[in-house]
């Protein structure tokens, strides 16, 4: 009785047919087949993979308009505030912090809206109840799961690696050259600088306020969309990640005391928004040879457990 | 062809769906009947691999739902209407799950068509009434011009222009020789649209036969007598006589007598024994309705009790004024014994003769049984 109509069943089909057979398929049957082995759709069935999920996703995340205020309002943020704190450095004599570092400001709250998207993409689903409507398209949940994390961390990257270079840019060319004040330790300057004397970015300056910083919000993104798999609430993950970012920071400042002193320089240390200002090379904590990128790739890590940890859920779980 | 076996689904201590088998075949349409609660959307969800069942197995065309290459190619359901993103137009919505398949985009465009929606295609979903969700949702029902279709409840806001078109979609789609298999609380729906039935109460299944046994094994055939309106001791006589000769009389609301185990000229020469005459009498048939709401009687989850507003009346606080001048009760004090089921009334119950009308509700000189809460408002009018 049964017909796996995925295989050989279906009727012998032209390559060159399959276009135009949609046009007439709901019209061109009348009748049941001989012997009553029910329906088999004219149009070959394809086995799908990973790229029919990609195409999914990206027609999904683009054609929504929470995808595009939350980007929108993360660019503005982060060129916004750049520009304003490089017209602000412009204004003074010397300059007493790296060139770029200027850039950390608008991305410390342009991260914010990269979570929000982060969370949203998968936990939009389950409050409206897409989510029941996608796996029933697509069965193979972790494949949804993969898909989503590829188009979603490769839009967020993008879009802030555009808008971090944009502000590097324009930081290099309002404040580069500048004299560098005296009360400055040259330990804390880069070579050119030391040498000459006036502010310049280094090429590890530029990589890790440009491409490393990206990678950082991008994955930060990319674990609240994890967190919002295993949650499956926007408030609830929103919230979560949110304390993730700035409460290790702020109950940090509130450790001065003698016997918890070292414990609080550790949790800022290790915190998200000492990793993201240590790519900037002004770090709250670590010293100078920090330049954040030990700490991403501990973020990447933490990651892609969490990944690792919705992979499992989404495909066990009843939905 | 569906195929559940030992179907068992538990929700911590709750047993949803308990030791269901069943088997929907193509080329018909089958109706999945239930009360609410009764685990039809628990078992259309196990079916679509959404739940994981507890016990047992489910397959389509011999495979389990999350072992389908291409599942919406060969199989298409319908479940929640609103289960879209409402911030999405239709056509992207569908052209996500187009995508997701492998289904050209033109598709897209020929569904959209096929249930009307041609002109909103580029609306955003959230504006949709329920019927417009329902036909988006019947949509990418029929993307992938699967072999195998599911409607959950698929007629639940529809008009009923709406509904005719879905009547004869389903139609349409089981005589290509798919499978299609609706579930249904509409049971005069059920009628007209379903080939074959499957019944479920309490998670168990109660009937799986086609539409006309079921009628058969779960209803009897009955005549409606009427006797002249102007002499209702006629009518007492006739009841009494069927009686002795062994059927079974029930009184219908607008006077006719219903008659049940007694042959229609029977009932004729009965008549004419007892020197009754008829206005009235005809044969009928018990409907679909009528036998589903007789099998499932005893597994309905959610009942309803009278409201009899006792709340509301006992002991009306300090300063409280009534109910406002005009107000009155919908129903007279003496009728609210309770709601009648028809169906839940066995059908051995035999006429009982009209009381005198000694035993009147409310002794009072008022014309009709009086209301208390009228009488108390024209005490308390100001």
């Amino acid at each position: 009785m049964s017909t796996p109509q995925h295989s050989q069943a279906v009727p012998p089909v032209p390559p060159g047919a399959h276009r135009a057979a949609p046009q007439t398929a709901p019209q061109a049957f009348s009748g049941p087949p001989p012997g009553g082995h029910g329906y088999a759709s004219p149009i070959p069935v394809r086995r799908t993979h990973l790229g029919h999920a990609v195409a999914s996703e990206w027609t999904k995340i683009r054609s929504v308009r929470s995808t595009v205020w939350t980007l929108a309002v993360m660019f503005v943020l982060v060129v916004g505030v750049g520009l304003l704190m490089a017209l602000a450095l412009g204004s003074q004599d010397g300059l007493g912090m790296p060139v770029l570092a200027g850039g950390f400001f608008g991305l410390m709250l342009g991260q914010l809206c990269v979570i929000t998207l982060g969370v949203l993409v998968i936990t939009s689903e389950y409050s409206t109840g897409m989510i029941r409507t996608t796996l029933t398209a697509c069965p193979q949940r972790g494949r949804v799961l993969v898909a989503k994390a590829l188009v979603f961390f490769l839009l967020s990257f993008t879009v802030t690696l555009v808008a971090c270079a944009l502000t590097a840019f324009l930081q290099a060319a309002m404040i580069e050259g500048k004299p560098v004040p005296e009360y400055i330790d040259p330990q804390m300057l880069n070579e050119e600088t030391a040498a000459t004397g006036q502010a310049v970015a280094s090429a590890g300056e530029w990589l890790g306020a440009t491409v490393g910083a990206a990678l950082y919000v991008a994955l930060l993104g990319l674990l609240s969309l994890a967190v919002g798999t295993l949650l499956r609430s926007t408030p609830g993950a929103i919230t979560t990640m949110l304390g993730l970012v700035l409460l290790p920071f702020i109950v940090s400042l509130f450790l001065f005391t003698e016997s918890v002193r070292e414990f609080g320089e550790k949790l800022r240390e290790y915190s998200v928004l000492n990793g993201l200002s240590s790519l900037f090379r002004i770090p709250f904590e670590g010293g100078s040879a920090d330049t954040g990128w030990p700490l991403l790739w501990l973020l990447a890590g933490v990651t892609l457990a969490a990944l690792i940890g919705a992979y499992a859920r989404i495909s066990a779980r009843d939905v | 062809m569906i195929e559940a076996v030992g179907l068992t689904k538990r929700y911590g201590a709750k047993t949803a769906v308990h030791n269901l088998s069943f088997r929907v075949r193509p080329g018909m349409v089958t109706g999945f009947l239930g009360p609410n609660g009764s685990g039809k959307s628990t078992t259309m969800r196990m079916i679509l691999g959404l739940d994981a069942p507890t016990e047992g197995r489910v397959t389509i065309g011999g495979h389990p739902y999350r072992r389908l290459p291409n599942a919406p190619r060969q199989v298409g359901a319908l479940l929640d209407a609103k289960a879209v993103h409402g911030g999405r137009s239709a056509y992207n919505h569908l052209l996500c799950l187009a995508r997701l398949s492998g289904i050209p985009a033109r598709r897209v465009d020929e569904v959209l068509g096929v249930v009307g929606l041609r002109e909103v295609a580029k609306k955003r979903s959230k504006g949709f009434s329920l019927g417009m969700g329902q036909r988006l949702g019947i949509a990418a029902a029929l993307l992938g011009d699967p072999q195998v279709l599911l409607f959950d409840e698929p007629v639940n806001g529809l008009d009923p222009e709406g509904i005719l078109w879905i009547r004869n979609l389903m139609k349409k789609l089981a005589s290509e020789g798919r499978t299609v298999f609706v579930s249904s609380h509409l049971m005069s729906e059920m009628a007209l649209t379903a080939d074959h039935l499957i019944v479920i109460g309490r998670g168990q299944l109660l009937a799986d036969m086609s539409v006309k046994d079921f009628i058969a094994h779960n209803s009897a055939d009955f005549a409606r007598v009427r006797t002249p309106d102007d002499a209702p001791d006629q009518r007492d006589r006739l009841a009494a006589a069927l009686t002795e000769a062994g059927g079974s009389v029930r009184p219908e609301p607008d006077g006719a007598l219903r008659v049940s185990g007694l042959p229609l000229p029977r009932i004729s020469d009965l008549a004419h024994g007892a020197d009754v005459r008829l206005w009235e009498l005809s044969p009928h048939s018990a409907s679909l309705e009528e036998a589903y709401m007789r099998m499932t009687q005893g597994a309905v989850d959610y009942r309803s009790t009278e409201d009899t507003r006792a709340g509301l009346l006992a002991q009306p606080p300090a300063g409280y004024a009534g109910p406002p001048a005009g107000y009155a009760a919908p129903q007279a004090a003496g009728q609210t014994a309770g709601w009648p089921n028809p169906y839940a009334v066995p059908p051995q119950q035999t006429w009982q003769p009209p009381q005198p009308p000694v035993s009147a509700p409310v002794p009072s000189p008022a014309p009709a049984p009086a209301d208390p809460m009228i009488e108390r408002d024209s005490e308390d009018a100001r």
